[in-house]
């Protein structure tokens, strides 16, 4: 993809241009994107002149970034050990049966991303699923069926 | 900026402004009450408010965690503290005329104790909240987090007062020294001891960094200190600053708290609008500033050098630390690094003393601790409790048991560093030292119960596949020993275990401790270490007998429908996502084994208690 030079620019000027804003400036450029595209990165580091081997070396590191993009919809499923105990694996399975993708995959259609996450701090209402960053307490197998037909806001 | 004596005028004023009598609406925004609908019921109060005109006359407040999260959404109607759970926006309409303006309960609404039945209707006679000592967790429940005014007016910033006004760096260290208050995040460390190795270190430059990247799974407490009540932390924050030398700070908080961001954000450039942070802070002459990183998501960036790397754009890898943090940490200057929950501690212990801390609590832990009591336990949520209280008072007494009949198995502290604590071990007063003797750790507070359908091989299981996908990959013990581990926890869990496999572990758990880099592979086996000394029948159950006593391992469990309770209903058919359920309407369903996933959708589906697992 190409990607709007200015755009990125008028990102990385909101931050300090240097080595230490490198994560924030990543992921603002994840949430304009929903992913990290190569030219973004490219740009990145030539304005913090910061090589590219460091630069993916963040990339892929960190859980917050993609290389690839997401899709229109972002299903995460927490798999805190309170949801763990509850049952989080059943409601996260079942997911990925009603969607034909695995957990970190993209439907064909580019509608759905599937994601785990370690734990969103929602404990108390495990199990807990977020869809387009809106949590659902004590989901069950069916009842995670339901949040598919969400259209996002 | 202002100084000290405009502050304290600012105060009373804000104090003498507000009528303690006054109607007043206040909404729990915690995460857990977001999850169950109070936005909405926010949005209904406020414009059942304008419409009828009553605007000026009540108060509405949104305010951060209130612990109880099972019950959310949570709405307290003052006067009175009156406790009304599980609000929908329907109930607002009511609540305004019957409640607020007639004085009236609604009794639907009021809390019911689960075993006595009886109705609770103020907050304080909630046995959940009855037996807490809510120090740091209490303001939350009366502040709105994006009102400077709201925790000014409860003696917010008094403490830093003080300690501008007639303290000196090096007794504000000392002050802390004697309260004895230790790390909250996991390690447990001495804060004043930290504090003076960072103050005494050498150089002009140094930093005072707040561990808010809460990585233990099933741990919540920091997310809502800093969502609840931000200026609390900023206020402990400009204390450490001033008490170690430090101009700068950070913050680093999980990017999958956006709540959390947005508070503590809001919170910062206020502070620095009354001249609580930026130059010559209150007039004192300290200058400080704090800036928001938000984490990439990395469980390892829990541990100081590895936090400290991913602030400097960096991966987030540990480094050894024969050089502590404390003389060579970010940029390799001097820093200091708290948590949360921690720091929220310090305008406490500054404004009522030393003495006063170190009189809660037990001999070597003082103060309290915010658990957040989750998993296999009726009343879920944020419990704080003096240091010392048994895990029986906090299961028992304030979680209200087991639900639904179940017997208690264990309970799991300290996360992926932690360990399990069998029931035999209830009357353990929970402390620092008790909980390592019992070989589980304090952690960053986390208390997850279990029941007997929880398989203690599948935990030990569940926190190595955690470790070993969140292992940053630097050091080969911690890399390699959690695969292998991980490997033959699979092979015990899926049936092709092996008695010599139980040694293979404690070897491969002795070699991760002894060998590992840092605190992530160090206690790494300590899961594992725990389950195998209190639930080995349970590794031998699965090895010797290829059972699963919980029927949690899916391949050593089958279903089956019990004919003579099945009622032919069809629901599970229905459900059924590989369709191996067959049968006529009203007569006993079968499931076929050979094709059975084992998903356990019918199990859930079963009104009737027809399905069978062993």
């Amino acid at each position: 993809m190409t990607v709007d030079e200015s755009k990125l620019d008028s990102i990385i000027d909101k931050h300090d241009v240097e080595e230490g804003s490198l994560i924030p400036i990543l992921q603002d450029i994840q949430t304009e994107y929903s992913y990290l595209p190569k030219e973004a990165l490219e740009h990145v580091s030539q304005r913090l002149n910061i090589p590219m081997v460091q630069i993916f070396g963040v990339a892929t590191f960190f859980k917050a970034f993609s290389l690839k993009p997401k899709g229109k919809n972002q299903i995460h499923v927490c798999m805190g050990t309170a949801c763990h105990v509850r049952g989080a694996k059943n409601v996260l399975e079942n997911l990925e049966r009603e969607l034909g993708i695995k957990a970190g995959d993209t439907t064909d259609d580019g509608e759905y991303t599937l994601e785990t996450v370690n734990c969103v701090g929602a404990c108390a209402l495990g199990p807990v699923v977020v869809n387009n960053e809106k949590h659902h307490g004590q989901m069950t197998p069916i009842k995670v069926e339901s949040l598919l037909s969400t259209k996002p806001v | 900026m202002i100084s000290i004596k405009e502050l304290e005028s600012l105060r009373r004023e804000i104090i003498a402004g507000r009528d303690t009598n006054k109607p007043r609406i206040t909404v729990c925004g915690g995460t857990g009450c977001h999850a169950s609908g109070c936005v909405d019921v926010a949005d209904a109060f406020k414009s059942a408010l304008k419409s009828n005109g009553s605007e000026d006359s009540v108060d509405l407040i949104v305010t951060g965690c209130h612990g109880f999260c099972e019950r959310g959404p949570i709405v307290l109607v003052h006067p009175g503290e009156i406790f009304y759970q599980k609000v929908t926006p329907q109930d607002v309409d009511e609540i305004i005329t019957e409640t607020v303006g007639k004085g009236k309960l609604i009794d639907r609404l009021l809390y019911r104790d689960p075993v006595t039945n009886e109705v609770k209707p103020l907050e304080s006679d909630i046995p959940f909240y009855k037996k807490q000592m809510r120090l740091v967790m209490g303001n939350n429940t009366s502040i709105d987090p994006t009102n400077l005014m709201d925790y000014i007016a409860v003696d917010g910033y008094v403490a830093l007062e003080k300690v501008l006004s007639d303290m000196t760096p090096e007794k504000t260290v000392d002050e802390i020294k004697k309260s004895g208050l230790r790390g909250r995040g996991g390690g447990g460390f001495l804060t004043g001891r930290k504090w003076e190795s960072t103050r005494n270190a050498a150089g002009d430059t140094k930093y005072i960094i707040c561990n808010a990247d809460e990585g233990d799974p099933g741990a919540y407490m920091d997310r809502s200190i800093l969502e609840g009540n931000p200026h609390s932390v900023l206020e402990g924050m400009i204390i450490g600053a001033y008490a170690i030398g430090a101009n700068e700070g950070y913050i680093y908080v999980r990017n999958e708290y956006p709540l959390a961001v947005a508070n503590i954000t809001t919170a910062i450039s206020q502070a620095r609008e009354h001249g609580l942070l930026g130059n010559d802070i209150l007039g004192s002459g300290l200058n400080f500033d704090v800036k928001v990183t938000r984490g990439g998501g990395a469980f390892v960036c829990g541990e100081s050098t590895a936090l400290m790397a991913s602030l400097e754009g960096k991966p987030g890898e540990p480094r050894a630390k024969y050089i502590h943090t404390s003389e060579k940490g970010l940029w390799d200057k001097p820093s200091n690094l708290n948590n949360v929950e921690t720091l929220a501690n310090v305008p406490l212990i500054m404004k009522n003393g030393a003495d006063w801390y170190s009189g809660i609590g037990t001999g070597s832990s003082k103060g309290t601790k915010v658990f957040s009591l989750v998993g296999k336990i009726n009343n879920t949520g944020l419990v704080e409790v003096p240091m010392g209280m048994t895990l029986k008072e906090i299961i028992y007494d304030i979680g209200g048991g087991i639900p639904n009949g179940k017997t208690f198995k264990a309970v799991q502290t300290g996360g992926p560093s932690g360990g399990c604590i069998p029931e035999s071990m209830l009357d353990l007063p929970v402390d620092y030292e008790r909980l390592a003797e019992a070989g589980s750790m304090m952690g960053s507070g986390g208390m997850i119960v279990m029941d007997e359908d929880t398989c203690m091989v599948d935990m030990a299981k569940y926190f190595v596949d955690f470790l070993q996908e969140e292992s940053c990959g630097k050091c080969v013990p911690c890399r390699e020993g959690l695969k292998r581990m991980g490997e033959v926890l699979t092979d015990i869990t899926e049936g092709r275990g092996r008695i010599e496999h139980l040694a293979l572990i404690k070897d491969l758990a002795e070699m991760l401790r002894d060998a590992s880099l840092c605190g992530l592979g160090q206690t790494a086996a300590n899961p594992v270490m725990a389950t195998l000394k209190y639930f080995e029948d349970e590794y031998t159950a699965h090895i010797r007998d290829g059972k699963c006593p919980a029927g949690v391992c899916r391949e050593l469990i089958m279903y089956s429908i019990d004919s003579d309770k099945c009622t032919g209903c069809g629901i599970c058919l229905k459900n059924c996502p590989s369709s191996v359920i067959t049968g006529e309407k009203k007569q006993p369903h079968v499931i076929d084994n050979e094709n059975c996933i084992k998903c356990g959708i019918c199990y859930d589906v079963c009104k009737f208690d027809a399905v069978i697992k062993r």
